[in-house]
């Protein structure tokens, strides 16, 4: 299955029941897919007329209790943003899937990552974070969209799988239990859903709302969600190292760059260069814990991006105090593994 | 032997302070909503989705389940809902700028799908919360923030914005009917309207919407009264009142 498709069937299989999207390259396999599967599966799928409604489709579908997914595509997510910021707000649970493709503007329809600004600093207007996973491979991509509901469930909040075109266009085989026994993170708690909108009966009325104007309710409902995403940023950070415990130079890089920089890493370990990789998995919350954790022992640390240098920041706020020297592409070209082992070797005096 | 109308505050209006205008036509319109959904015995099967506008807030004055949408977005939320509940009445409560400018897209496709949903169209003419700026409904002439001089279409200001009749024109539209508040006969034939509006929906008849021309004085600087008297005798003159479609949707 490619990316795309198996995001898709991983959202079925994870209770998902209602789907609106519109058609960008390179997502469009994921609606194609969902068009035909939600229908089998009896459950709702809409063209919508623009992402803009499909966003705000999700989040009429998520007021009324449903999960709930829409993906798209770099300037199809920037337009969701506001419907975004709206369900962060009302604490609306979603999915959605951006497979990133190179801007700024109309940009390219190749790969890219140029969004992580975007989907790490909350995007639309607003105080507020997005959940963020970044899968490296078609399995993990499975694995992410499934813990993303449970993850947007728990914590009622709109949770962002940043894919990008390469992950999304990419055929890959996916082991079958992944399909059909997935892990349960969470228990569903006693009243779950209990503020959904399903018709006042036998309840006092449920109202979906981020609108707060009198004196002190925004500020106290701002709190509110601070608490929740302090909770996440303890609680949901997720990361993954490759030949890491004797490194002497650490790699840092995320989605579909860390199976180059993983290869890269194999290169210059041939070449008696004792380089390891951390790639976070959930950009925010960014993996600090396991970031600092993971470079008492390094002496100089390398980000590769495929952008100008987004994550890089992240990494500069970690972890302070190293020398962390900055390699990337923009505009939809992609690193060579090559590329990657001559900068790391041009910085490094054995 | 003649109908009476039995006047009582319906059970579904919360007895709370208005934040409206003296001489709006909101408060007339939320408590005809309220009255219709106690006569069709809907409380537990409505959900209603406020606009932004005066009426960001109509979820304080009702009880029942309601949800806010963004700006113009209201009938896209309203799909989403109502295709996970298809038994439930589901209504959107829109202003002219909401629904005919920022969110005409949603209006047009949520309509062009035959959603099976209600639709109020509160029409007055200009956007009431921001400070009373032109609305695609703002009559040629008619003075707001943005057109002080009056609209103009030869200033390429454009001309008043007649939705209903475009709505009526798709084949998933089975109701379009424009009523005003401006005297209590009127009133009344809102109240029937958009009853009829609710009913389809049970019937599943398809996408059913009541435009209603309705009074801003704080924005139009008249009186309540006055207000009320240019409804009919300009707003009228623009957007004339009665059933324009009124159809069973073929699936």
């Amino acid at each position: 299955m490619t990316g795309n498709e198996a995001m898709g069937e991983a959202a079925i299989r994870a209770g998902c029941r209602f789907y609106a999207g519109y058609p960008i390259t390179p997502q469009n396999e994921l609606t194609a897919y969902m068009a035909r599967r939600m229908r089998e599966e009896e459950r709702v799928f809409i063209q919508a007329e623009s992402e803009i409604a499909a966003i705000n489709m999700v989040y009429g579908a998520s007021a009324a209790g449903a999960r709930s997914m829409t993906s798209s595509s770099s300037p199809g997510i920037s337009l969701k943003q506001e419907g975004i910021s709206y369900m962060a707000g009302a604490q609306l649970p979603a999915v959605i899937v951006n497979v990133m493709r190179a801007g700024p503007g109309l940009g390219h329809i190749s790969s890219s990552q140029s969004d992580y600004f975007q989907s790490t600093r909350g995007g639309g207007h607003g105080d507020y974070f997005t959940p963020t996973f970044s899968p490296a491979s078609v399995e993990e991509a499975v694995r992410l969209v499934r813990e993303a509901f449970e993850v947007a469930d728990y914590y009622r909040t709109p949770v962002l799988i940043l894919a990008d075109a390469i992950i999304g266009q990419t055929m890959e085989s996916i082991p079958l239990d992944v399909l059909e026994k997935p892990e349960l993170r969470f228990k569903k708690k006693p009243g779950h859903k209990s503020w959904a909108l399903t018709g006042a009966r036998g309840r006092p009325a449920n109202i979906i709302r981020s609108f707060f104007l009198y004196e002190g309710q925004l500020p106290r409902h701002n709190e509110l969600l601070s608490k929740k995403w302090e909770k996440i940023k303890k609680s949901e950070q997720r990361s993954d190292l490759y030949q890491a415990d004797d490194a002497h130079f650490l790699i840092v890089a995320y989605g579909s760059q860390a199976r180059i920089v993983r290869e890269a890493v194999d290169m210059l370990r041939n070449e008696k260069i004792k380089a390891g990789m951390f790639r976070p998995i959930s950009l925010w919350p960014y993996p600090q814990e396991s970031l600092t954790a993971a470079v008492k022992k390094i002496k100089k640390v390398f980000v590769i991006e495929q952008s100008l240098g987004q994550m890089v920041e992240d990494v500069r706020l970690t972890i302070p105090e190293k020398e962390i020297l900055f390699f990337g592409k923009t505009g939809g070209e992609i690193p060579e593994i090559e590329d990657v082992v001559n900068f790391v070797k041009k910085h490094i005096k054995r | 032997m003649k109908p009476t109308y039995k006047f009582k505050k319906p059970e579904l209006l919360h007895g709370v302070d208005t934040h409206y205008c003296s001489g709006c036509g909101h408060g007339i319109l939320h408590r005809l909503i309220a009255e219709i959904i106690e006569e069709l015995n809907l409380k537990e099967k409505t959900i209603g989705v406020a606009p932004v506008g005066c009426a960001v807030i109509a979820y304080n004055y009702w009880d029942f389940d309601c949800s806010e949408a963004s700006h113009g977005r209201a009938l896209a939320v309203a799909t989403g809902i109502k295709r996970v509940h298809p038994s439930l009445t589901v209504f959107t409560y829109q202003g002219d700028g909401d629904l005919a400018s920022i969110g005409l897209a949603e209006t047009m496709h949520a309509a062009n799908r035959g959603e099976n949903l209600t639709c109020v169209f509160v029409n007055n003419a200009c956007y009431g919360m921001t400070g009373g700026q032109m609305a695609p409904t703002t009559l040629i002439g008619q003075k707001t923030a943005t057109t002080p001089l009056g609209r103009d279409p030869r200033e390429k200001e454009g001309w008043p914005l007649k939705v209903s009749e475009i709505l009526a024109m798709l084949p998933g539209v089975c109701f379009v009917a424009r009523s005003s508040i401006s005297n209590p006969a009127h009133v009344k034939q809102t109240h029937d309207y958009i009853k009829r509006a609710f009913m389809n929906q049970t019937e599943e008849k398809g996408f059913s919407i009541v435009e209603v021309l309705s009074p801003c004085p704080t924005i139009w600087q008249k009186t309540p009264e006055e207000a009320m008297n240019w409804i009919d005798t300009e707003m009228t003159k623009e957007f004339p009142l009665g059933i324009i479609k009124n159809t069973e949707v073929h699936r």
